[in-house]
């Protein structure tokens, strides 16, 4: 479904990514993880098309869409979670929703997948994007814009970035469902075991390179092993 | 009334078909139609162009329309009105001028408008400024609104001007009794060359009195603006005050905040951002499918809605 081929990336003299191979096939919930600094959310911008590679191509269903912008690929059918979710003035949650829907999006339908987000659907629709709602509210929209997408591929990069424990514990059922029901591609950028609990595969990124890549039991075993290569963040039970 | 006069109606104050309520049309400098209700009159002046509008005490929800149109190229339409609400009384006013101008001679329209809000009463004002014609003659507006406030009135002003007005000077003064509250919140964008300058003045003379105001305002192209405020707490009383503007191509704001305490216990706040639109934002719409020119449209829009 999709392919990295040989993607490098270097910003202000530092080779953020080296020589990247990875393939990623259909109806996969992938979760990359690894420590600080690794390539992870850079890889899933390149995904994207939020940033271009300097070398190597990016493959979708057997074509280059290495050059096609970040609206053409949407387009395609990717979705992407922002690491800290954008404010704006004056935009609605039902507005991003009905954008990111592409049709005329009822007001029922998007009250629908917020509850499934597990935001009290009447008290959020209306509401503005704007620094009055918490970081996990915030987290919870961004989510929701992405579901009423229904995407081929959906990236997520670090849901639990930038929201408390608690709030993640509730926000891991989600994923949980997602991981569940949705039809595309998943790929979560993520240090969370819970999280990485859930995958299909996980990837573990190190200095710009895929360090490691396999099925979930057998990395996660040796990640917890070798937990000096990624700081894994325990889950609990919550 | 023509089509055309129908369209700028609509336009500026969505007049479509039977008005409810009272109303005075004014068209080219000439009050044409008009309505009273037995809680409104509408009283021509003598001494000058304009009206007087006269609400009862204690009247409950009556919406008041006064848009004014102008057609003919060349027209400079100077108008006083004046509205004078009773004690206790609850009223919409729907005001707003639509300027057509398809020659090449300036038309403007400054109105001039004054509310004596008496105690307890409250006013919603919404007022809509629009231009548009193909002619080089320039569509000019130029509203003055003075607002006094007795104890306990409050209003809640709402001005908006989106399109196609070349040159605007828009002063609002205001003086706060004990225990009122003013929310103005006000709507601009402006293109090609187009010039809009905003001025705020409001006292806050009277114990608890409160006002927000909010300017948003986008300029495009190569067009000025200019916002201004000047907010004096002479009691113990709050004021806020948010100018918010986006910049496109070669557009220009400025921003001239002044805030007054003459009272210890005064709190008066100020913000003023202008930028462009953040990057963050046109990429997050684009992520959802909008090219570059859409997402655009979709943040300026919710901006200034």
């Amino acid at each position: 479904m999709l392919e990295l081929k040989n993607i490098c990336f270097t910003r202000d003299n530092k080779k953020i990514l080296n020589h990247v191979n990875l393939k990623i096939e259909n109806d996969k919930f992938i979760v990359i993880t690894g420590p600080n600094g690794s390539g992870k959310s850079t890889i899933a911008k390149i995904i994207m098309g939020i940033e271009k590679p300097d070398e190597g191509q990016v493959i979708f269903n057997g074509k280059d869409i290495t050059n096609k912008t970040v609206d053409q690929r949407a387009k395609l059918g990717f979705g992407f979670a922002f690491q800290q979710p954008v404010k704006f003035k004056g935009i609605t949650v039902y507005d991003l929703m009905r954008i990111s829907s592409g049709k005329e999006l009822t007001k029922k339908e998007a009250c629908e997948i917020l509850s499934q987000v597990g935001l009290c659907a009447r008290e959020y629709v209306d509401r503005e994007v704007n620094s009055s709602l918490s970081g996990g509210e915030l987290k919870r929209i961004e989510i929701a814009t992405i579901m009423v997408r229904n995407p081929k591929l959906a990236i997520f990069d670090e849901p639990e970035a930038g929201i408390d424990l608690w709030s993640f514990q509730s926000l891991i059922q989600v994923f949980e469902k997602i991981q569940q029901t949705a039809k595309g591609s998943t790929i979560i950028i993520s240090h969370q075991e819970r999280i990485l609990n859930i995958a299909d595969k996980i990837i573990l990124m190190k200095q710009g390179k895929i360090e490691k890549i396999g099925e979930k039991d057998e990395m996660l075993n040796s990640l917890l092993i070798e937990p000096t290569c990624c700081k894994i963040q325990g889950g609990g039970n919550g | 009334m023509d089509n055309l006069d129908k369209e700028l109606l609509k336009e500026v104050s969505n007049i479509e078909g039977e008005l409810e309520g009272a109303y005075n049309i004014r068209k080219n400098g000439k009050a044409t139609e008009r309505k009273i209700t037995q809680n409104t009159n509408i009283i021509t002046k003598k001494d000058q162009p304009g009206i007087d509008i006269i609400v009862k005490e204690n009247t409950k929800f009556e919406i008041v329309h006064i848009p004014v149109i102008i057609t003919e190229s060349g027209i400079k339409d100077v108008v006083y009105n004046d509205f004078y609400i009773g004690k206790n009384a609850n009223v919409i006013i729907i005001a707003g001028c639509g300027i057509h101008n398809d020659e090449h001679k300036d038309s403007e329209h400054d109105g001039i408008h004054r509310f004596f809000i008496e105690e307890g009463a409250k006013v919603k004002y919404i007022e809509k400024h629009y231009g548009e014609g193909k002619g080089k003659g320039k569509k000019i507006l130029n509203p003055i609104t003075e607002i006094t406030l007795k104890q306990g009135a409050s209003m809640e002003m709402e001005t908006i001007q989106i399109k196609g007005v070349d040159s605007t000077v828009r002063e609002t003064r205001g003086t706060l009794g004990q225990d009122t509250n003013l929310v103005i919140t006000e709507k601009i964008m402006t293109h090609g060359k187009q010039f809009a300058k905003t001025e705020f003045s409001l006292e806050l003379e009277g114990e608890n009195a409160s006002t927000h105001v909010t300017s948003r305002s986008v300029a495009i192209d190569k067009s000025k603006q200019e916002f201004i405020s000047h907010i004096s707490g002479d009691n113990k009383c709050f004021a806020h005050v948010e100018c918010d503007a986006i910049i496109k191509d070669n557009g220009i704001v400025k921003a001239i905040p002044e805030i007054t305490a003459n009272h210890v216990d005064a709190n008066l706040i100020h913000e003023a951002a202008i930028g462009k639109i953040a990057g963050e934002q046109l990429i997050k719409l684009m992520t959802l499918g909008l090219n570059e020119k859409q997402a655009e449209e979709e943040i300026i829009k919710g901006f200034l809605r």
